[in-house]
């Protein structure tokens, strides 16, 4: 099987390790995974500040990238994932020819964990872990796209990994994209009323979907001083493998 | 009434909320139980068919609002009330102020109403001599503070219970106490007196039955009860949108609103008020004057809005939004707080002033999920924010910003470029006013996923 990556921004000016990941973990499962050139950003930052002409050329930049091949596209991030899915074909509703490239790429477009597993049904294999999880649902993963189960079902199979639900994990950590500039006070604010339940857990490592809120509760966890790793599922399950 | 040019201080407001820790207890321990409740209230339910039905109910009335309401204003003269239409705050306050003046009355009890604060009656009434007496609980609270509500249904859900017991033991000089018992009682007994010595009320209503003419009252306290019923004059403010087709309608309504409002099945009452007192009838009002607010809603209704005026005022949106959740109401420095209140009142009192609150949300879509009758707010936040942008009401260097976030998406090179400029200019970026929020992010990656592989 072969899949196209797109890697997020955040994930390639930030945090290529995690890229790493993903690729690992793809390949293991014997995905032909190729890394189109040219790809820069979704545009969700300048959609969700309402900023429809810039998204417009992130989407169009994204659909030249990606438009050439039947192959599905795979992204480590639920908002990303939402942005193709949910919103790049509002973004040419007056367009009719760029709007049905847009529901082209979104047809194709899966998060990680969707298509680890409803394609790859990675759950089933059982890859092994270690330590004391707990995860954070993110907002765009959970509300926009629906992938509510398919983290829960990866991290809770995981052999030699212990599980355990965070309280409110569905809760917005405060990250919100441009919100996290604008309203710096309210943002670590709620960034801190998420540690709070990520650590009443117990757990050594928090993990999600999204590196923007991971980011913003890695934040939360050095402004504290508290002792818990915070990593992409695409890290917890690669470190899993042989 | 008249908007100042002058936006809301969201930002600034804020930060004082947060700062402000009674408030944050009580709002957390409000919320967290309301949205505790009402998850338990909706849970084994086939919630989503009912929200459905609500939302189609709601939606065909605004699709053909002006026949409603005069279906709904032939019906109430019919059955005995006078009927007036105010198209602005100020031809509404006026209305009730002249109806008052003409019966010479000088107290009125009031039961709890948010249009009537959108159009700010109470202040307008007291200026003509009229005393005002809030009879709901939380409303009679800040009416003594001397605030607005910070909840559309709990208007006092920021003070906690020695705030009130200060306040009352101040205000109405009794003994301090802070036990919510013996506080109620206090104040039922001052607003029995207040019942019974009243000769006129004012309500608002939760909707308002186009087939029958009737007016429909949900409390809990029973005071909307005593205001309709016991003085023999009853003037109705309500806004336009609040009509359903039909009492057969009124069920969609009555098991949705107080599951979604406080987790409760059923109100703990319900007032059908169709005209005024019949002959052999005890209890009612002898003169009924409702007065029908439009203040902007026409426009509303006739644009890409318009689902906002589905909305039944239940405040499940409020206690689910994170922002509101922290901040409280007075935050948002306008009438209605939380996602409903920001969209609300960037139509009903402009951009101009309303701009900031649209950045009091993460979109996170929560607001979304829980709105009884499927308003969606997420998706009319994110249209205001389009609106903002191209009405040129966001900051001029977040603007010029975004213009280079544009050439950079469309180019792959001129983004590779920036990605270095950022590593290199990182650590001086970081101190410029504004740029804080670099600070809570790492430094870029010496190499990009993109040149790793």
């Amino acid at each position: 099987m072969r899949v196209q990556l797109f890697g997020t921004c955040m994930i390639d000016t930030f945090f290529p390790e995690t890229g790493m990941s993903v690729m690992k973990l793809l390949r293991h499962f014997g995905v032909d995974v190729s890394y189109p050139k040219g790809q820069t950003c979704c545009g969700k930052p300048a959609n969700s500040g309402g900023y429809a002409r810039e998204s417009r050329k992130a989407a169009e930049q994204f659909i030249s990238v990606f438009e050439g091949s039947k192959d599905p596209i795979v992204t480590p991030s639920g908002s990303c994932a939402s942005m193709v899915k949910n919103h790049y074909h509002h973004l040419f509703k007056d367009n009719t020819m760029m709007r049905d490239k847009a529901l082209a790429v979104a047809d194709r477009t899966y998060e990680l964990t969707q298509f680890l597993v409803h394609e790859l049904k990675v759950h089933e294999a059982g890859l092994s872990g270690k330590g004391k999880i707990t995860y954070h649902a993110s907002c765009q993963l959970t509300r926009e796209l629906g992938v509510k189960e398919e983290p829960l079902l990866l991290l809770q199979s995981l052999n030699g990994a212990e599980f355990i639900p965070m309280p409110y994990a569905d809760r917005c950590c405060g990250f919100g994209g441009v919100f996290m500039a604008k309203m710096p006070e309210i943002s670590t604010a709620l960034a801190d009323e998420k540690l709070d339940t990520v650590l009443s857990t117990g757990a050594d490592t928090v993990t999600g979907c999204d590196h923007g809120c991971l980011m913003n509760i890695a934040d939360a966890v050095r402004r504290r001083g508290a002792r818990i790793a915070v990593k992409h599922i695409a890290t917890v399950l690669a470190e899993g493998l042989k | 009434m008249t908007s100042t040019a002058t936006s809301i201080p969201f930002r600034a407001n804020a930060a004082e909320a947060l700062s402000n820790s009674p408030l944050r207890a009580a709002m957390r321990n409000a919320t967290e139980t309301f949205a505790k409740k009402r998850t338990e209230a909706t849970a084994s339910l086939p919630i989503e068919e009912w929200r459905t039905q609500a939302s189609d109910t709601r939606l065909r009335v605004l699709e053909n609002l002006g026949e409603y309401v005069d279906r709904f204003s032939a019906n109430a003269v019919r059955a005995g009330a006078k009927v007036y239409r105010a198209d602005n705050a100020e031809s509404a306050v006026s209305i009730v102020g002249s109806i008052l003046k003409d019966r010479a009355v000088q107290k009125v009890v009031k039961s709890k109403s948010m249009v009537t604060e959108e159009i700010h009656l109470n202040k307008y009434l007291e200026t003509l001599g009229f005393k005002i007496v809030e009879t709901d609980l939380g409303e009679y609270i800040i009416q003594i503070a001397g605030e607005g509500p910070s909840h559309i249904i709990v208007p006092a859900i920021h003070k906690d219970r020695k705030q009130v017991g200060r306040l009352f033991s101040e205000k109405l000089g009794c003994e301090y106490t802070e036990d919510p018992a013996a506080l109620t009682k206090i104040a039922k007994k001052i607003l029995r007196d207040e019942f019974l010595s009243a000769k006129a009320a004012i309500s608002g209503a939760n909707f308002a039955v186009a087939d029958s003419g009737s007016l429909v009252i949900f409390t809990n306290e029973g005071n909307g009860r005593m205001c309709t019923t016991l003085p023999p004059l009853h003037i109705a403010v309500l806004s336009i949108e609040k009509m359903i087709p039909s009492l057969a309608d009124l069920p969609k309504f009555m098991r949705l609103l107080p599951r979604s409002a406080t987790g409760q099945m059923l109100t703990t009452y319900m007032s059908v008020i169709t005209g005024t007192r019949k002959a052999g009838e005890s209890t009612g009002a002898e003169e009924l004057h409702i007065v029908l607010v439009d203040n902007g809603r026409t426009k509303i209704v006739a644009g890409e809005y318009r689902e906002m005026l589905k909305c039944i005022r239940c405040g499940a949106c409020l206690n689910a939004c994170p922002v509101y959740r922290l901040v409280g109401g007075h935050a948002y420095g306008a009438t209605y707080p939380g996602p409903m209140g920001i969209v609300l009142t960037t139509l009903l009192e402009g951009m101009e002033k309303a701009h900031p609150l649209l950045d009091a949300t993460t979109l996170c879509g929560a607001c979304g999920d829980v709105c009884p009758v499927k308003v969606p707010l997420p998706e009319l936040l994110h249209k205001l924010r389009e609106e903002r942008v191209e009405r040129g009401f966001t900051p001029y260097l977040e603007r010029q910003g975004m213009v280079g976030f544009g050439f950079a998406a469309e180019s792959p090179q001129l983004f590779s470029l920036g990605q270095t400029v950022a590593r290199v200019f990182w650590p001086l970026a970081k101190k410029i006013p504004g740029l804080g929020a670099l600070e809570r992010m790492p430094i870029p990656a010496q190499i990009t996923f993109g040149r790793s592989i």
